[in-house]
């Protein structure tokens, strides 16, 4: 499907909205703004707005610990995002969840998981309901090279082909799990031939392009949609940072790290889109400033908000009426 | 005998226990760390630096990275324990049990039982565990009340460095499966840790302060809370005993109930929702087996029934506090 203009500036808005947030989300970790720790989408957003640019909010996604991007590439609101990323009683999940936890039902995303292989069963389930309700939609399992190796990962995508359901599973091999190489701990030879050999399609894509990235996507949906059962995507991308914010990377060459940066999707939009005429660089200049004045927002108002009141709020919640 | 954190009396304790005995190997996510990267390999040493340096001294025979694979991690520990070797099994945090606990509940801890005695289990598995850390409800729970639930299982829970070398010792030589949790709000703890090799019983509960007017139970980060609160009872004159069991399984009944005998009054400490938690278990204890020397209601102080929150304002309000144990020392005082 061809992409207007409009369609255009949504997924540059989509990706840079992920890149301030995220600029933004190290520098406030920095300043000692949000508790615990963070894992940040940087590098990758190309691979999360392609995957969602197609799904509607009752299509369904299931996250990871890195899940910022793939919340916003859902259309969760950043303000929320970051209020909850704070620790704030505003935040999407009232501060109770954190970064790893951001979850909203009104847009399909299941919430982001601190189980690394926590999300594709739980994407199985919400196929099944898209199958058995006969919706038309389906649920995508976001997961890492890492989580490629889960167990649970495993179950899920023979599952899935079992019982035929639209799910769609999403290997984001950023070439790490947390400090260990995804070419030492996936045995196989590739981590996209091990997931077809459970009996379900698996492209292997360039997740550092959106345009590849939605297209395979698009292919996917035709799949799943058309009743042919599940299809997976292994989408090739860089992490430009660590880990987790903070983390010291001596694991990494400088060489690696700037080969990285040099790969980065926006430029590569921007040139794309510029190059083709189809938009001007005054067209993504604006947007980028739009951004950055929504995140600014969100953290200034982020920072100025009140923590949950125990006495209100510790106990409610974990049943639908707590006694 | 020298000052050390509870994080190096941990990696010192492993160090001395692999130079001793070959048998001894470490397993789990990124104990070494950097594996095939481009970078420097073997430099991670778990998530926290407990295991920092054992690849670089020992070899990748030795010190393995796994794949996120905690099933496989644990059943093969297991397996490897069963035949002949003496893994260290890392569990990152001890919330990922939850993928694996099969291996641990069904396979290892009844092993020996099952087999009507023929086989041994000589594991560890190490996981991180507490609260405190804003890491939300995944990344923070403890969990001991499960492990210890599980016969076959020992369980540790560590509230000093000089501790956590001695049992760890203790649990690398036993040939029993143990549960080994490394208080995260502890590593950075400094004590009096000596130098050579010492094991710490199983078993054996730890006086960390003698008293006569209450008795103060605390496992763990719980520990250094419990001795805050009797300081600040002591301001008052009030002399509280503060026992610390050291291991939940097997649990030191013979200490708590005497101690209990002494004092008359018990407050029992947990990191854990109050549901069948140790607090529940130990006030179970002495009111089956101590009703006579009690001179007031046991007194619990746990954390509630929630999953452990993010944000801080309700994450400090969910884990016990000196204050709060305070509170119910004196409350189990007032009683009469
Ligand atoms: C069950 C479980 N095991 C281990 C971890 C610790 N952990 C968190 S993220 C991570 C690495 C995940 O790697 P990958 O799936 O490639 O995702 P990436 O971080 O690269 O986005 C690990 C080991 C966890 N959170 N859950
Ligand atoms: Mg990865």
């Amino acid at each position: 499907m061809q992409l207007s203009r409009d369609d255009l500036k949504r997924a540059y808005r989509s990706m840079f909205t992920i890149r301030a947030f995220e600029e933004r989300v190290e520098k406030e970790f920095a300043e000692g703004n949000i508790p615990g720790f963070a894992h940040v989408y940087l590098g990758q957003e190309a691979s999360g707005v392609g995957v969602c640019f197609d799904l509607a909010d009752d299509d369904y996604i299931g996250s990871t610990h890195r899940g910022h991007g793939h919340c916003i590439a859902k259309g969760v609101d950043v303000k929320g995002m970051m209020l909850e990323i704070m620790g704030k009683a505003g935040g999407i999940c009232g501060g109770k969840g954190g970064s790893m936890h951001i979850a909203d039902m009104n847009k399909g995303m299941l919430g982001a998981n601190a189980i690394v292989g926590g999300s594709p069963p739980i994407a199985v389930g919400a196929a099944l309901t898209q199958k058995l309700n006969k919706t038309g939609k389906v649920a995508v399992a976001f997961s890492g090279d890492g989580a490629s190796n889960q167990g649970t990962t495993f179950e899920a995508l023979n599952m899935a082909v079992v019982l035929g359901v639209p799910a769609i599973f999403v290997f984001e091999n950023n070439g790490y799990g947390e400090h260990t190489a995804a070419s030492y701990a996936v045995g196989a030879p590739s981590l996209a031939e091990r997931v077809r050999s459970f009996g379900l399609p698996c492209e292997v894509v360039d997740g550092m392009d959106f345009f590849a990235v939605r297209e395979a996507m698009g292919r996917a949906l035709e799949h799943a949609r058309n009743g042919k059962g599940p299809y997976a995507l292994e989408t090739v991308c860089k992490r430009f940072l660590g880990h987790f914010v903070g983390d010291p990377q001596a694991y990494r060459t400088p060489q690696e790290l700037a080969e990285a940066r040099a790969a980065d999707a926006l430029p590569r939009f921007r040139a794309a889109v510029t190059g083709a005429s189809l938009l001007t660089d005054e067209d993504l200049d604006a947007i980028e400033a739009e951004v950055l004045a929504i995140v600014e927002e969100a953290a200034v108002a982020g920072v100025a908000a009140p923590m949950p009141d125990p006495d209100r709020d510790l106990t409610r919640d974990v049943y639908l009426k707590y006694a | 005998m020298s000052r050390k954190t509870y994080l190096q009396a941990i990696n010192e304790a492993v160090r001395q226990e692999m130079q001793r005995d070959p048998r001894v190997i470490v397993l789990g996510e990124d104990v070494a760390g950097g594996q095939q990267s481009s970078g420097e390999p073997g430099g991670v040493g778990s998530v926290f630096g407990q295991m920092k340096g054992l690849f670089n001294e020992f070899g990748p025979d030795r010190v393995f990275d796994t794949p996120i694979s905690e099933s496989a991690i644990i059943g093969a520990a297991g397996g490897a324990a069963l035949t002949g070797l003496r893994p260290i099994a890392e569990i990152m945090f001890v919330d990922f049990v939850g993928v694996c606990f099969d291996q641990i509940y069904n396979q290892i801890a009844k092993f020996r039982y099952m087999f009507g005695g023929h086989a041994k289990t000589p594991l560890v598995i190490r996981a991180t565990a507490g609260a405190g850390f804003r890491a939300a409800a995944q990344h923070s729970q403890t969990l001991h009340p499960l492990f210890t639930a599980v016969p076959g299982l020992k369980v540790v829970m560590p509230s000093n460095p000089y501790d956590a070398k001695g049992l760890l010792i203790q649990a690398i030589r036993d040939d029993d499966p143990v549960i080994f949790l490394e208080q995260k709000f502890l590593f950075g703890m400094e004590g009096e840790v000596p130098d050579e090799a010492y094991r710490v019983p199983f078993g054996e509960a730890n006086v960390a302060r003698e008293g006569r007017d209450v008795t103060l139970v605390a496992f763990g980060a719980m520990v250094p809370r419990a001795l805050a609160a009797a300081e600040a009872l002591a301001k008052d004159g009030l002399q509280a005993e503060v026992l610390d069991p050291r291991t939940t399984s097997p649990l030191d009944e013979d200490a708590i109930l005497e101690s209990v005998e002494k004092t008359g009054r018990l407050v029992v400490v947990d990191e854990s929702p109050p549901r069948c938690s140790m607090a529940g278990d130990i006030a179970g204890l002495v009111a089956d087996q101590g009703f006579r020397s009690l001179k007031a209601p046991i007194k619990r102080v746990t954390c509630p029934h929630t999953p452990v929150p993010f944000a801080p304002s309700l994450e400090d309000a969910y884990l016990p506090t000196s204050a709060r144990i305070e509170a119910a020392a004196r409350a189990a005082l007032a009683y009469s």
